[in-house]
């Protein structure tokens, strides 16, 4: 009971960094209706620039850690956040009204511009930074001297991912820019002549999608202290489809089918084997997908003819 | 690659464009978003030190040769986009060289193919083009395979090079552990891998569009993790080796007494062997080719058809939409089994690194720069994508950078794929050829 609690644990802070990538494949599905392939690369930037910028400010002398952190978290978001809008003038934007597979090609070519890039860039080799935030608490210690651990870096991963939500599911309820979010979703022609700026709209789109995806790098390399130019691909499928899973188009749809991701994978490889957990993950959304074809959370398709 | 690209206003004769202010702002808005995106990845190097602690050190000259790069392009890019007028089809292959095309197009196929066959005598002593075009015509062949599941049928495959591994270790594992020869194999390999396609066909038969897209991604994925992890079949990520090299109806081709060349009476020469497989991929891929044109003139070729234009009007008709998917990924995991089993025959060793995600966005990238449906289309793209991959190959690293961006510009300027008509398969009276433009396609 222990061990599953912990793994109950785990399996939610991975979750939840799953859920945060998955959000920018949702909302670009939802406004383009197109698999932005380019995210998880997106994602692996992100990563990257935040273990730069927290190597610089180091070395500068700076040792208050909450400081480091909200330093490295703004300018990783703000950056990031201007690849996502470079990715979308490139390789989206000309090809708007093409037909439906050329984005989807396009979007492939960027994704693999993007490892290569940051491989150039950077070197193939794994980057590893010392473990940054330590400590945390004992939850319960079980009877087999099994301790069921809930460390300060899992509590700050699933607070921020639970702070970012929240921010999020306001911006788009409330805010104007939500509101021109959503009315593209329903009919960009429509929208476009009742005054909403749709290039602007999809733009932030995926500006908000790259920040959102930025946390999740900056959170990836917290928590497991490393990063590499080859991480975006998994971590970019996984995501991709916890967003199917939970759904696609749907916000809490994401963040649920990210957590079930991270779940699944978490719990096969404590009760299963290590190796096998990526194939469990796929195989559940492939059998997910034949009883609920549009996901948990998703609304049922309708059929236009 | 210019960071910022708004569609320029349309340059014509009466209004001369925007002036040099308007180009010089359009630059520095460039160079600054460079500088932003390249401070960090460019401006700095990280590496792990001796001690395992990571260091890093400055680049700044290479960052402001970027930025200068972003800077000097967006002026040359507005320069040559005033000059030249906004970026269309008929600009990049003017209007009367695509209707020169679309005529020769009838003589460009012969042509070629006499070619191809005559490839092995021409280059004779080449040992590196033989290779190349053995290299070119595998992906022909998967090309032409493909294109019956995106192409014809409008079904979007993100996984096929999973057939093409189910194929090569296929035909691996039963050559090196029963001995089995490749003619036997080859067929097997086929089945196998539409065995397959038919298993992944049936959770997809309720899917549409990009749920399709994923699940195939998933399933290629899923072959490889397994092939990797299957230790005691497949050899892990060590692979096959010592596969056997395929023979010509029983005939080895080795120097030996009983080989080719001791039976003809003629002096041993590896490139026999070479120039047999080049032959054999050539055939294989024919046979492709004649198959999915027979395929398409018959009720089934057509419902593919059919279900690419409309899912919904397909099943109205009473075409069975469910046997129509399923066939089409049967058939095209059948070829792609047979390219595999070649594959493994050719190389004698496969290991999972050559079934990745990359092969798959290769194959379907020559099929949507190919026309999407045209089959001469995929055969000049193969030899376009394969013959410029290995062009770049001295740049190594920067390889995939190249093919990525490459991938990106063609398909800003030829959307619809280098050929970008095709002839109807069915016409009243006379056929006309149809514009991609006015066709839809994968949808799933």
């Amino acid at each position: 009971m222990d061990y599953f609690a912990q793994q109950l644990i785990n399996g939610i802070v991975l979750g939840s960094i799953y859920g945060l990538i998955a959000i920018g494949y949702t909302m670009v599905y939802g406004i383009v209706g197109m698999i932005n392939f380019a995210h998880g690369d997106i994602f692996m930037i992100g990563g990257f620039i935040a273990l730069i910028s927290f190597l610089i400010l180091v070395s500068f002398g700076l040792t208050v850690v909450p400081v480091i952190l909200l330093i490295v978290l703004l300018v990783s978001m703000a950056i990031t956040a201007l690849y996502g809008w470079t990715v979308e003038r490139i390789a989206y934007r000309p090809l708007r009204h093409s037909f439906r597979l050329a984005p989807m090609l396009s979007a492939i070519g960027m994704s693999f511009v993007l490892t290569n890039y940051s491989q150039v860039a950077q070197g193939a080799r794994v980057k590893p930074v010392p473990p940054i935030i330590t400590g945390g608490y004992t939850l319960h210690e079980g009877a087999g001297g099994f301790v069921v651990q809930l460390s300060n870096i899992q509590i700050i991963v699933v607070v921020t991912t639970v702070v970012l939500l929240a921010l999020f599911t306001w911006l788009v309820a409330r805010t104007r820019l939500g509101r021109d979010m959503r009315a593209c979703e329903q009919d960009q022609t429509m929208a476009a002549l009742l005054g909403v700026d749709v290039d602007r709209t999809i733009s932030m789109t995926f500006v908000i999608g790259a920040a959102l995806a930025a946390v999740a790098g900056m959170m990836y390399l917290l928590y497991y202290g490393l990063v590499d130019f080859f991480m975006g691909f998994v971590a970019g499928i996984k995501a991709f489809t916890a967003a199917v899973l939970g759904g696609i188009g749907s916000l809490p749809g994401a963040m649920l089918g990210g957590l079930a991701i991270g779940l699944i994978e978490t719990l096969w490889s404590a009760y299963f084997s290590v190796e096998y957990k990526d194939v469990a993950a796929f195989s559940i959304l492939i059998v997910v997908l034949i009883f609920m074809p549009t996901g948990l959370l998703g609304r049922p398709e309708v059929e236009k003819v | 690659m210019d960071g910022v690209t708004t569609p320029a206003p349309k340059a014509t004769a009466v209004s001369p464009g925007p002036g040099a202010a308007f180009i010089f702002k359009k630059a520095l808005i460039s160079a600054l978003v460079a500088l932003v995106l390249f401070s960090l990845m460019i401006g700095v190097r990280t590496e792990a030190g001796p001690s395992g602690q990571l260091i890093y050190w400055t680049r700044f000259g290479d960052l402001a040769a970027m930025v200068a790069t972003v800077f000097g392009g967006s002026i040359v890019v507005e320069l040559l986009r005033q000059w030249w007028g906004p970026v269309g089809t008929v600009r990049i292959v003017p209007q009367p060289v695509q209707t020169a095309l679309a005529t020769a197009g009838r003589w460009i196929a012969p042509v070629l193919l006499v070619f191809t066959f005559l490839v092995p005598v021409i280059f004779y002593n080449e040992r590196y083009i033989l290779d190349l075009g053995i290299l070119v015509l595998t992906y022909v062949m998967l090309g032409w395979g493909l294109n019956v599941v995106v192409g014809l049928a409008g079904l979007l495959d993100l996984g096929y090079v999973a057939f093409y591994a189910v194929g090569a270790y296929s035909y691996a594992l039963l050559a090196t552990n029963f001995g089995l020869s490749f003619w036997v194999c080859l067929p097997l390999a086929g089945i196998l891998a539409a065995f397959w396609g038919v298993l992944l066909g049936f959770p997809v038969l309720r899917l549409r569009g990009d749920y399709l897209a994923i699940v195939t991604l998933a399933f290629g994925e899923i072959i490889r993790l397994v092939i990797i992890n299957w230790q005691s079949l497949t050899g892990g990520p060590n692979g096959v080796t010592g596969i056997p090299r395929p023979s010509l109806f029983g005939i080895p081709l080795t120097p030996g007494e009983d080989g080719l060349a001791a039976k003809l009476g003629i002096e041993f020469s590896p490139t026999h062997r070479i120039v047999f497989l080049f032959y054999l991929i050539l055939a294989l891929a024919l046979l492709t080719n004649w198959v999915t044109i027979r395929l398409r003139r018959l009720p089934i070729g057509r419902a593919w058809e059919a279900l690419r234009e409309d899912e919904v009007a397909c099943r109205a008709l009473g075409i069975n939409t469910t046997t129509t998917k399923l066939t089409a990924f049967a058939t095209g995991a059948m070829f792609g089994g047979f390219a595999g089993a070649f594959f493994a025959t050719r190389q004698g060793f496969i290991s999972p690194e050559s079934f990745t995600f990359q092969e798959s966005a290769l194959v379907l990238a020559i099929v949507v720069l190919g026309g999407m449906g045209s089959q001469l289309g995929v055969a000049l793209a193969a030899l376009t994508m394969i013959g410029g991959f290995e062009l770049f190959r001295g740049l190594d690293q920067y390889r995939m950078l190249v093919f990525g961006l490459a991938m990106v510009l063609l398909m800003i300027w030829r959307p619809r794929g280098l050929i970008g008509h095709r002839a109807p398969t069915v016409f009243l009276h006379h056929s006309q050829a149809i514009s991609s433009d006015l066709v839809k396609e994968g949808h799933g």
